[in-house]
């Protein structure tokens, strides 16, 4: 792991107040992504971490330009190697995606053609944005089921999606994504519909993958442990807003932010006592405020304060870490532990 | 509610479980049932479910009676065999030596080799305009589901116009328009008939298949809308438009025979069909109902295999209705 990245060199993928907001028509808008802003530099993984609504999944899809056309707005920009995607027409995003670009999603089995064989589904992208012929594709789609890990290639090739198993499956999905050799993978949530002990292999998988080409890489989690195992820099959302950012060594050695030690203590621990309560997030996204009355997290918050309720706290750079460690709240965790307040 | 909203709801019902069925990421999922796939699930219910082999049965029975039917017919279906025996005290020679079912009218042709053979013209009829329909169907429903916006509205109003009309009325409508009946006016009819039924029913199932996981993941890889339409979306929504074709067939069926009775069929009586034969009957009705009743059974039977048939394969291929 490259965990001490060359500092503020080059960018690959400059996100910047990334705000995107369904609605409109009459209907109340909703701001799902409200001005998230984050670096990923080449070769970098860049973890995206909240739990299920906080906007960590409209962000990518946003990136990608993959939202519908209709019923959402999308502000900001995305900057990839000197390009804002946001700005791209149809046809200029198509070619970007796969080629430079490449995502992987929760569900490996939704997330394949159930009636096109495996090969042809992997050939399809090399034909598409390398443009060779439908038989070197088939062959070279064998080298790249072989490469991530898929015993017995050639016969997998002619086989469908119901015929494998769920880590093949995922696996394939990585083979296509991977198959042009993108410089940036999104992956959202690629181990949440996998077996525990096929999750390790995956992330293995796509750690080393990563780490040999050089492809930069932005993991989509709610999973801390993902975190811990892959990432070299945290972004914590929660309510569309990043409200903890830092390295990975950090946000485990000193989390601040009330959501960030929530999350945290929310994970099982084998070496804890089995009469310890988990420490349970109280409420749920839906009892969320406005950024714009106050801290969206406060009626959830432990130590939340009058002024959580009335005024939005900002992103700011902790006067206390030693390295670069924003985040967004009235009233952090005492500096020096990690303990839930 | 008029027949007209009952006749969408049906539609969109059959599209909502289309969707369903074609769905197949959840359908082909393999533990509950053993290890078996939707289509292998479906056929283990299928053959133990009598109303799916009673609607086989039939099915194949009228197949093979419409292919091998010069064989099977006793006597050829132009030919006045019983010419000598119409008078005018019989005008409608009954059932004798070699001729069981009797003469079919004052023309003294043989009844029973003309419904044999007469099943050869109701399938071909029945098939192509079901074909003709579900082929400008695809196209239509491709158009709508796959382009969306302003396309899709401009489909969808046209499709809902045309259902909005009794099927028989429109058929009618549209038969009268061709100067001289014959037996290709009357497919063109029906299947023009058909089309919405079709186009209607493939937009929902690509509706859901543009929202799904797959489709989504394939345009995160760059794949043109071109490739998306034809190699992820449509072939993903033919299950339940290839299942209600079975039911169409029936509908075509019956109102080919319809038109035909009403003199908008082929109107060469020498290649018989059994609207036809059923229209002729009119004129001897009281005096040889068998002339009508054999026929029309004939339909009704053949129709009643088809539906039953295609009911049960909708049955079996939704995935809700699993166990």
């Amino acid at each position: 792991m490259t965990t001490a990245a060359p500092a503020k060199t080059e960018t690959l993928l400059a996100v910047r107040d990334l705000v995107v907001e369904f609605g409109g028509r009459g209907r109340p808008t909703f701001r799902a992504v409200d001005g998230v802003s984050f670096d990923v530099r080449p070769g970098q993984t860049v973890g995206l971490v909240g739990e299920s609504g906080c906007g960590k999944s409209v962000t990518s899809l946003a990136i990608m330009g993959l939202l519908p056309k209709r019923g959402n707005k999308v502000a900001g920009s995305a900057t990839y190697d000197g390009t804002d995607l946001l700005t791209l027409d149809d046809r200029e995003m198509r070619d970007h995606r796969g080629r430079d670009i490449a995502m992987i999603f929760q569900d490996p089995l939704s997330s394949l053609n159930p009636v096109v064989s495996i090969g042809v589904q992997v050939a399809e992208v090399l034909q598409r944005h390398r443009g060779m012929k439908k038989s070197t594709a088939i062959a070279e789609s064998r080298d790249l089921l072989d490469q991530v890990g898929i015993p017995d290639p050639a016969r997998r090739l002619k086989e469908y999606p119901h015929q494998l198993s769920g880590g093949m499956r995922q696996r394939a999905l990585i083979a296509m994504a991977l198959a042009c050799k993108p410089r940036l993978l999104i992956a959202d949530e690629p181990t949440t519909a996998l077996d525990v002990t096929i999750q390790a292999q995956i992330l293995n998988l796509l750690k080393e993958l990563v780490v040999d080409s050089g492809t930069a890489l932005i993991m989509i989690t709610h999973d801390l442990g993902v975190v811990a195992g892959l990432c070299d820099e945290v972004n914590v959302l929660y309510g569309g807003r990043i409200v903890e950012t830092a390295s990975r060594h950090e946000v485990f050695a000193r989390p601040r932010h009330p959501y960030t030690t929530g999350l945290l203590g929310s994970i099982p621990r084998l070496d804890g006592s089995r009469s310890e309560q988990l420490a349970a997030i109280p409420g749920s996204v839906a009892d969320n405020i406005p950024w714009t009355s106050g801290c969206a997290f406060a009626p959830r918050c432990s130590r939340a304060l009058e002024v959580c309720r009335s005024e939005a706290p900002p992103l700011e750079q902790d006067p206390t870490a030693m390295e670069e460690h924003t985040l967004r709240c009235h009233n952090p965790n005492p500096a020096e532990g990690g303990e839930p307040a | 509610m008029n027949p007209m909203q009952r006749k969408k709801d049906r539609i969109d019902a059959l599209a909502a479980t289309a969707g369903a069925a074609a769905d197949i990421p959840d359908a082909g999922r393999v533990s509950d049932s053993g290890g078996l796939s939707l289509i292998g699930s479906a056929w283990l219910r299928l053959r133990r479910d009598p109303v799916f082999l009673i609607g086989a049965t039939v099915t194949l029975l009228f197949i093979l009676l419409a292919i091998f039917a010069p064989l099977l017919a006793p006597h050829n279906g132009h030919t006045a065999y019983l010419i000598k025996e119409v008078s005018a005290d019989n005008p409608v020679p009954g059932g004798e030596k070699g001729f069981p079912l009797g003469a079919d009218g004052q023309t003294g042709r043989d009844l029973l080799s003309r419904l044999i053979l007469g099943s050869r013209q109701t399938l071909i009829v029945g098939v192509l305009a079901t074909l003709a329909g579900l082929c400008g169907g695809l196209v239509l429903g491709t158009v709508a589901g796959s382009l969306g916006g302003w396309a899709d509205t401009v489909v969808m109003r046209v499709v809902d116009v045309m259902l909005s009309l009794p099927s028989l009325v429109l058929a009618l409508a549209v038969a009268t328009l061709f100067g001289k009946p014959s037996q290709w006016t009357l497919i063109i009819a029906i299947a023009i008939v058909q089309v919405p039924i079709f186009a209607r029913l493939l937009r929902g199932s690509m509706l859901t298949q543009r929202s799904s996981d797959h489709v989504l993941a394939a345009r995160a890889l760059g794949v043109k809308r071109s490739a998306i339409t034809f190699r992820h979306m449509l072939p993903n929504s033919l299950g339940p438009v290839l299942v209600q074709a079975t039911l169409v067939l029936a509908t075509a069926i019956i109102e080919a025979a319809a038109l035909s009775f009403l003199g908008l069929g082929n109107p060469d009586d020498s290649s018989p069909e059994w609207g036809q034969m059923l229209g002729q009957a009119q004129q001897y009705f009281d005096i040889a109902p068998r002339l009508a009743f054999w026929p029309a059974g004939c339909i009704v039977v053949v129709a009643f295999g088809f539906t039953l048939m295609g009911e049960s394969l909708r049955e079996a291929l939704d995935p809700r209705n699993r166990r």
